[in-house]
């Protein structure tokens, strides 16, 4: 298969790549550069000023809040989402009535249409889920405050985005609601490839279920719960939380930069303040987060893996 | 109870027969009630949360039909009559019908070009032995951990330089770019998986390299371009970021833009009621496709994350 083999290689590579490289790989490497001048991104002057950017970040008061909320959102919303998406698909998979003489293990009645609901959201544009939740938690109109005035709690009506203590747990809340259903049925595929036979043994044992899932499921699932833990934390610090932020947040960035994540913050030093070189500045930093981020979960993570 | 005694009766390659008549005898009733007790407590928490994820849409969707005043005095109540005119406003004078076309030119490309060029790469890196084939398929995979954004600002810079901001075909290429990293990921995971002894033999009997790609290898690699197609679908179809800062021009706007902008000038015009129509609209397709396509749509989301 020698005749031809290098220009058909070169054919059917030379697209593929020359795109990735040019819209991808060198904006990368441009993005870094850029982050020792003082280029403004309007004119295409400028001068290498060393680690003047990176000095300014460190003074930046509000590049520390947006850090720090992006670190929340990276550690907290993992936690929430993949715990609350465990225990469903533990509850859809296993947490079924045992019919006398049928198998031991089985899922609840209607699993495969509780899979099929919760992962409605997946399917949705987090930016159409962003708007949808924006006019929900509208204080006067909304569509939350009005079931707390239905029930009789007139005066608890929170101002929910409009509150710096409320907004970005508001927003939190939007992306834990779009991301669940995704991890549930992720979950469910795993814990269906779990022989029975291990469930089995383990009810034999007289173990109850609570003891099942922390033995039997959590550890043979474990590489899926890990992928799945580095995913959610990627976009919590990318593209989900700078389209519900964005969008849902006033100003966007919220009432004293109570929302300003990250992502948000180099957009915005980007394409509204015209500061290029200090966003890929912030940028960078962003990487380094995120880098470190998977480095820490795959370090925390590794433990022995169990085949079955 | 030992584990001795319990595991001893029953044999290990039959174990299914064995447990199913074993099990209720040694089964203590006390595990029964907390059976029932369970099961009670999980359909629970399962019919609450089932309940949360339709209810917002199904709300979108009552609202859509609502007139303002009615949207703004009482959120919950029903419509008082069906106002389709909120639609058909929303089609016409709301420019949805402009961005869903925008969206279905921008994506049917971007599907289309990330599918070919995927393959064509993924096919070439799993298949062929030559010096940087690892270095250029870990060049690929490194672009799925990297945050977008960082390379936003020069990328920004780099589309407005060749003259492709603001235009369909240079959010095709970007799209294309920025799909390739996971496309290529699943493709050559998959290329590597097919029989080689199928090409070898076209290859033989004088098909070229490129004859068998597209007449052999393509056909054959269908069920994982269905499922990597879908996930593109989704992704290029929801996209954000990447228009928003790529295609500022409002005559070129994509839907989820679109939207957003639209929601942004309302605030000033106050046609809540054609915006929620807009809303209901945009969500519809791909609702309605995920429900048809149920099964391919939920593979072709997990399979990447599942390998």
């Amino acid at each position: 298969m020698q005749h031809g083999k290098y220009r058909f290689i070169v054919g059917f590579l030379a697209l593929p790549v020359g795109l990735y490289a040019l819209f991808v790989v060198w904006p990368f490497i441009q993005s870094i550069y850029y982050s020792f001048t003082d280029w403004t991104g309007l004119s295409p002057e400028f001068k290498m000023v060393g680690f003047d950017n990176y000095e300014r970040m460190l003074d930046d008061d509000i590049f520390w809040k947006s850090l720090q909320h992006s670190l929340l959102l990276a550690l907290l919303l993992p936690l929430v989402t993949i715990g609350f998406a465990l225990f469903l698909a533990f509850m859809i998979n296993v947490g079924g009535r045992r019919r006398k003489g049928g198998p031991v293990v089985i899922g609840v009645r209607g699993s495969s249409f509780y899979k099929i609901v919760y992962f409605f959201p997946q399917v949705l544009s987090i930016a159409i889920v962003a708007l949808l939740f924006a006019f929900a938690y509208n204080p006067d109109s909304g569509a939350i405050n009005s079931v707390l005035r239905g029930i009789g709690l007139d005066s608890v009506q929170p101002l929910w985005l409009g509150d710096p203590n409320l907004a970005l747990w508001a927003v939190m809340a939007v992306i834990v609601w779009s991301t669940v259903g995704f991890f549930v049925v992720l979950f469910s595929a795993g814990m269906a490839s779990i022989p029975a036979d291990l469930y089995e043994a383990a009810l034999l044992d007289g173990a109850g279920r609570a003891t099942t899932f922390f033995r039997v499921t959590l550890p043979l699932l474990w590489d899926t719960v890990q992928s799945g833990w580095v995913y959610m934390g990627i976009l919590a610090l990318g593209a989900e939380s700078f389209a519900v932020v964005h969008i849902m947040t006033t100003g966007p960035g919220g009432p004293d930069y109570s929302t300003t994540v990250m992502v948000l913050y180099v957009y915005q030093k980007a394409f509204r303040d015209g500061q290029a070189a200090y966003a890929t500045t912030i940028g960078v930093a962003l990487l380094i987060v995120t880098l470190a981020f998977a480095a820490v979960v795959m370090r925390l993570g590794r433990r022995e893996r169990l085949e079955f | 109870m030992k584990t001795t005694e319990t595991t001893a009766p029953v044999p290990a390659e039959s174990g299914r027969p064995v447990t199913k008549a074993g099990v209720p005898d040694e089964m203590p009733s006390r595990e029964k009630k907390e059976g029932t007790v369970l099961n009670v407590f999980s359909h629970g928490i399962l019919v609450i949360w089932a309940f949360m994820v339709v209810m917002p849409l199904l709300w979108a969707v009552m609202t859509s039909f609502k007139d303002d005043s009615s949207i703004f005095g009482s959120p919950w109540s029903l419509p008082d009559e069906l106002h389709f005119s909120n639609w058909s406003r929303a089609w016409t004078e709301a420019n949805m019908s402009d961005y869903f076309l925008n969206t279905i030119l921008v994506v049917g490309g971007s599907l289309i070009g990330t599918l070919v060029l995927g393959s064509m790469a993924a096919y070439v890196l799993a298949r062929f032995e030559f010096p940087g084939n690892r270095f250029i398929y870990f060049l690929f995979i490194g672009g799925m951990s990297f945050p977008i954004m960082l390379a936003l600002v020069p990328l920004f810079y780099v589309v407005n330089n060749m003259g492709l901001l603001n235009t369909i075909h240079g959010l095709i290429l970007v799209y294309i770019a920025y799909s390739l990293p996971f496309t290529v990921f699943f493709l050559t995971a998959f290329f590597r998986t097919l029989p080689t002894s199928v090409a070898e033999a076209a290859f033989v009997d004088g098909a070229s390299h490129s004859r068998t790609f597209f007449q052999i290898m393509l056909p054959m690699a269908k069920p994982g371009l269905i499922s990597v197609g879908i996930f593109n679908f989704l992704g290029q179809w929801n996209q954000y970021m990447l228009p928003t800062v790529l295609n500022t021009d409002p005559d070129k706007r994509v839907l989820t833009q679109g939207l957003v902008q639209l929601a942004v000038s309302q605030g000033y015009k106050g046609d809540w009621s054609g915006l929620f129509a807009g809303l209901v609209m945009a969500m519809l397709p791909v609702l309605a496709a995920y429900v048809v396509f149920q099964r391919q749509v939920v593979q072709g989301l997990t399979a990447g994350a599942l390998k």
